[in-house]
């Protein structure tokens, strides 16, 4: 698909920082310090290929796909998709690069609009760049109502509901819903954004396998972020792990279930249930002790220093680098020195 | 565990039988719980799993008659502790009950603490209600069960607010708050959904444990397979107000018989299972509980579905050791005819 014949990112995200001012006074207003929800990331997403994010919350999953669809502006880093740097390129080349990056959200009950029909909410981002005059002269009214139907039908809802409204729909029809309109301006990469974690078990395997079949047929390219590992393990080619702002760990997924090299990695994974009682219970348990310590603070260690079974004198006063232990392995640890 | 010896040990502490309860709305009468038996032992763990509108919520409030009436109304059955009925208590009585014999905690731990009040004065006024106590009393009772909950430094954060606590702590608050008056019962409500696995992982094993110190029956609420077969000794499965299967977790994970019960644990991705290709899926959507039909509910969605599954309610087999289900598969004609 791509024009070049070397195979190069789709995505690639370089020291990326998105930090959120905390502001005091009333009148005269002054920053008095940072939310460091994202605190130099970097990373790199192929074409055809899921990058799984997981982490606890207030890691930055949420941010740092954000800043990718530059519905923050980053506080520092680039954002290059495919050639273009989002972060510093002009606006007119921002949105139509953005025309390719589309999103999916968590919960199917507050991502869409209650006062528009479901034809509206699929039809919204091509009658948006229609009016901007980004769309193909072709793609006139019939051709936008056409392709709502297909996308109705492609994600598994009857087109003849197209002018219900969405509390006529179930949590899994209303997810499916949000990805018809993901899917509405053929966009190259979608940013899923937890799209199962609301949803009951047996609906949640169902928007799994609709995902997994439209990547298939689409060609499509995910940055999926889920809390839950099992879902992230599913799904994803590569996991990177965050925590804190920070990547802690990142590998192809086979790799990262079997062989985890961060603490925090090891930790996270050894607190997933298992729903099999007979390996649950000969399971040993890595407890974390203490919560997850606040972003608001400048940290010149070890982010994960304070809560790591591992911690040494060094890992306090220098920040690890991200070390590439194979080809697809990276893990940012002292212990891998 | 201690007293193994005792036949006290077995005793059946909490008896529900039958129980049934509706709720009245505009759309038609929503049998939210429709005639659901089970029994808790005494320092035994159950726990119930199902999706959202089951009824599992529905249970456990309905056994702290907590139902908001109306809409709600406990319609029929009973709900035996210690072979009293709950259903036919007066009040004063039912205060008693709540917090001394059966106490509760909830999904979200923000919104079950005052935020008006500190900690120390919704911890003493817990348990003056319940034992004669003076405050000086409570507060060291109060400190001590925070300090068994693993809050550190708790005779100073006992004065905080809850918004001082993270989600974690709060929850261990909550659960301080309900051991307090040392509860037979402990009822658990989706007690770690709002939390990240690793404080989930805490929160389990401090719930574990203290029920184990204290001997503390449990009932578990949940949606996640993951967590039932870690923490419990029974399991029920609900689907839309009924119990399609109950088992003892080993036998219901190795021997899912419910066509449902089976469905909803393959369906769940799994860490330690190489996968390729597609997840399992139960097709369809969770039936509307209002006005169902005397069928049974999980027909249109079932891949072994019959004739008669469109037409009649399953009655419940028992498969041995405990292991009961409600499906037609199980039913042979013969008995059918007998009844």
């Amino acid at each position: 698909m791509s024009k070049t014949t070397e195979k190069r990112p789709l995505l690639e995200v370089k020291d990326l920082k998105q930090h959120f001012p905390i502001e005091s006074g009333f009148i005269m207003k002054r920053q008095i310090g940072a939310v460091r929800a994202v605190d130099g990331i970097s990373f790199t997403v192929n074409e055809g290929e899921t990058l799984g994010i997981v982490g606890e919350s207030g890691c930055g999953k949420s941010t740092t796909v954000r800043s990718i669809a530059q519905l923050y502006k980053p506080t520092s880093g680039s954002v290059i998709f495919d050639g273009i740097d989002l972060v510093n390129a002009p606006r007119e080349q921002m949105l139509d690069a953005r025309k390719n990056i589309q999103m999916i959200f968590q919960d199917p009950y507050a991502s869409l609009d209650p006062r528009m029909t479901v034809r509206t909410i699929i039809a919204e981002p091509l009658e948006i760049y229609r009016t901007r005059g980004m769309l193909d002269a072709s793609v006139t009214r019939d051709v936008i109502e056409k392709r709502v139907e297909e996308l109705m039908e492609r994600v598994g809802l009857n087109r003849a509901f197209k002018n219900r409204y969405p509390h006529e729909f179930s949590g899994g029809q209303r997810q499916r819903i949000g990805i018809a309109r993901a899917l509405a301006l053929n966009p190259k990469i979608i940013l899923a954004d937890e799209p199962v974690s609301a949803l009951d078990v047996s609906i949640q395997s169902q928007i799994l396998n609709l995902l997994h079949d439209l990547q298939k047929e689409l060609g499509l390219t995910y940055v999926f972020i889920a809390h839950d590992l099992a879902v992230i393990e599913y799904i994803s080619t590569r996991v990177a792990v965050m925590y804190l702002g920070k990547i802690m760990e990142l590998s192809r997924s086979s790799d990262l279930y079997k062989n985890p090299l961060h603490p925090y990695t090891k930790a996270l994974l050894s607190a997933a249930p298992i729903p099999d009682p007979v390996i649950e219970r000969k399971r040993q348990r890595i407890i974390l002790t203490g919560d997850v310590p606040s972003p608001n603070k400048e940290r010149f260690g070890c982010y994960f220093y304070d809560r790591c079974p591992y911690k040494m004198e060094k890992c306090k006063t220098n920040i690890p680098p991200m070390k590439r232990m194979d080809e697809h392995h990276e893990v940012a640890c002292w212990l891998y020195e | 565990m201690t007293n193994a010896t005792s036949p006290d040990t077995y005793k059946r502490l909490l008896e529900v039988k039958g129980l049934q309860t509706y709720f009245k709305t505009d759309a038609g009468i929503v049998k939210a719980v429709d005639g659901i038996s089970f029994t808790l032992n005494k320092g035994e763990t159950l726990g119930i799993v199902g999706e959202s509108g089951s009824g599992k919520s529905v249970t456990n409030l309905s056994i702290m008659r907590l139902i908001p009436s109306p809409p709600g109304k406990i319609v029929g059955g009973e709900v035996l502790f210690e072979g009293k009925d709950i259903l036919k208590l007066s009040e004063g009585e039912l205060r008693h009950l709540r917090g001394n014999d059966i106490s509760m905690i909830f999904q979200d731990p923000m919104t079950s603490l005052n935020p008006f009040l500190r900690i120390s004065t919704q911890m003493i006024e817990t348990i003056r209600l319940h034992q004669s106590m003076s405050r000086k009393e409570a507060l060291a009772k109060s400190i001590e069960m925070l300090k068994l909950v693993g809050i550190p430094a708790a005779e100073e954060r006992i004065h905080s607010y809850p918004h001082q606590f993270s989600g974690g702590m709060r929850q261990r608050v909550m659960i301080g708050m309900a051991l307090s008056c040392e509860a037979k019962i402990l009822i658990a409500d989706e007690p770690t959904t709002a939390l990240d696995v690793t404080i989930q992982a805490q929160i389990l094993e401090l719930i574990q444990e203290l029920s184990k110190k204290l001997d503390t029956a449990v009932i578990l609420i949940t949606h996640d397979l993951g967590v039932v077969a870690g923490m419990c000794d029974t399991v029920c499965v609900m689907y839309a107000g009924k119990i399609v299967e109950k088992a003892k977790t080993d036998d219901l994970y190795a021997n899912p018989s419910h066509p449902y019960t089976y469905g909803l644990i393959q369906s769940v991705p799994r860490l330690d299972k190489a996968h390729d290709g597609k997840l399992f899926s139960i097709e369809g959507q969770p039936p509307n509980v209002i006005d169902l039909p005397p069928c049974c509910p999980f027909h249109p969605r079932c891949h072994k579905a019959m004739d008669i599954c469109r037409t009649q309610y399953p009655p419940t087999k028992d498969l041995g050791n405990g292991h009961e289900v409600s499906c037609w598969l199980f039913i042979d004609e013969k008995e059918h005819s007998h009844e």
